[in-house]
């Protein structure tokens, strides 16, 4: 596994009006990194996502894609997507959506391709033609993740996805996820408040209090730091 | 039936019509503008109303009010929580400009009638030549943006988080939407111009499974809607607004039924 920079917070700080979310906060993402970001409701973590998302301006700091941000390609899989029962979207067509680069309208036939391999990669493969919108909890998080994977990413952002799913859907999602971590050097940030979950899975962890942040080694993560963190 | 020119012109402009509003209502459904269109529609009334006090066509004095006033509606309903009293607000105040300018330019209640509830009688080939180039436009900017529109469109989250253009694509869609407004206010009229332009699509959402067969299936309802009310308003001499909105409504509801059975099977 490389140690090569991937992104990078310098003093890094959103502030709503009056109500400051986080400060100073300083940190290197280098790829193949599994690092969790945990911290109770409200400490700024989704904040903290939309900023490196550059979808925030922060209030001060600035968030850098290494070597640039040409070279940086971000899969985002959020807990929750406002997808119509009734779409006419099959989770193959839900997955092609990501891919905008060609002209036409229609899919080439390399991006079918492609699709076609992230489906069986994610095990989707057998429910290809289902309508998105009548696919199960765990059916659809690995339909987002494939649409995230399916331009090939190196800088994968699941925020809080697992958090609705049962033990079992949690686990195989987060196996296949460790596993392009491990194989690809997928860089990966695991929103979460699972902690045996990110300890099982992560090998950094960001720990937002609102006193500030605490990071370091997977290891060093525990429950009761988190609490200690909560009541601060 | 054929050998009046005013229906051949009407047939012409009929199928256009289908077609735009067939392609642009998966968009429409999509992102939920239902009550935008009714409110665009409104306002095309206006803006015919004032092209008609300028002494324009009114087809122009539609397209300048419905393509100015779309960018307008689109930023004042971009936050969800205000959308409808926005729309709402903007609805009232065009429909009060439509009622002025027909008074300012002294017409009868007929003008009034015929840009509500539309008419076969008055489209010449000169209107049918100048739909066509507006709903080839239209169709040229929907194949361009095609990729970008359907992922906004299907999956908002995903879009934005890809760092795609959605405001420019919002603002983009509403300028094409007016300019369909506005072309198939011709035969259904303004009042009744969104059932073109959501119902065909809204029952085409229970029968597709992917968007294109949505598309498709959306065209073929509008078509099947404006060619057959057209022949029944010929036969009956009954106003055409009024069987295309009947054709496309029990449509609707028959899909909604299909919907039903389905579910309780």
């Amino acid at each position: 596994m490389t140690t090569t920079p991937i992104l990078k917070l310098d003093n890094l700080g959103v502030t709503f009006p009056n109500h400051p979310v986080f400060k100073d906060l300083n940190l290197t993402i280098n790829h193949g990194d599994f690092l969790s970001i945990v911290g109770k409701n409200g400490v700024g973590k989704t904040t903290l996502m939309r900023t490196i998302l550059h979808q925030l301006r922060p209030t001060h700091g600035q968030v850098t894609y290494l070597p640039d941000p040409n070279h940086v390609k971000i899969g985002y899989v959020p807990q929750f997507r406002n997808i119509d029962a009734d779409y006419p979207l099959t989770i193959e067509d839900f997955v092609g959506l990501n891919l905008t680069g060609w002209k036409w309208p229609w899919l080439s036939r390399t991006e079918r391709q492609a699709v076609r391999e992230i489906l069986k990669e994610t095990g989707l493969e057998a429910i290809a033609k289902r309508p998105i919108g009548q696919a199960s909890g765990g059916e659809r998080q690995k339909a987002y993740l494939a649409q995230a994977l399916v331009e090939a990413p190196n800088l994968l952002i699941l925020d809080e996805s697992t958090a609705s799913l049962d033990p079992v859907t949690k686990t195989d999602l987060l196996d296949l996820v460790q596993e392009l971590n491990q194989c690809l050097d997928l860089t990966v940030l695991f929103v979460t408040h699972d902690i045996p979950m990110a300890r099982k899975y992560s090998t950094e962890y960001l720990m937002l209090t609102p006193r500030g942040a605490e990071q370091g080694p997977i290891a060093g993560l525990t429950q009761n730091k988190v609490w200690e963190g909560e009541n601060v | 039936m054929f050998s009046y020119e005013f229906m051949r012109n009407a047939f012409a402009a009929g199928t256009i019509i289908a077609i735009i509003c067939g392609i642009m209502g998966v968009f429409v459904i999509a992102r939920n503008m239902s009550f935008l269109t009714h409110t665009l529609s409104e306002i095309g009334f206006s803006g015919a109303a004032f092209g008609i006090f300028a002494g324009w066509a009114p087809l122009n004095g539609m397209l300048l009010f419905t393509v100015v006033s779309s960018v307008i509606v689109g930023q004042l309903s971009a936050r969800s929580e205000r959308r409808e009293a926005a729309t709402s607000a903007i609805s009232a105040l065009f429909i009060g400009l439509g009622i002025l300018f027909l008074s300012l330019a002294n017409k009868n209640a007929s003008y009034a009638t015929s840009i509500l509830f539309g008419s076969v009688i008055g489209i010449s080939a000169a209107d049918v030549r100048q739909m066509l180039w507006l709903s080839l436009l239209v169709l040229i900017v929907i194949f361009v943006i095609y990729r970008f529109l359907k992922f906004d469109s299907f999956d908002h989250t995903g879009a934005r988080v890809k760092g795609l253009w959605t405001n420019s694509l919002s603002i983009t869609f509403l300028v094409l939407l007016a300019l369909s407004v506005s072309v198939a206010a011709q035969i259904v009229g303004s009042l009744l111009i969104f059932i073109l332009l959501t119902l065909p699509a809204a029952t085409a959402k229970y029968f597709a499974h992917t968007v294109s067969g949505m598309m498709i299936l959306a065209v073929a309802l509008a078509l099947i809607g404006v060619w057959l009310g057209l022949v029944l308003s010929y036969v009956t001499n009954y106003p055409v607004s009024f069987f295309i909105a009947a054709i496309e409504a029990v449509c609707y509801f028959a899909a909604l039924g299909w919907q039903k059975l389905q579910t309780a099977e």
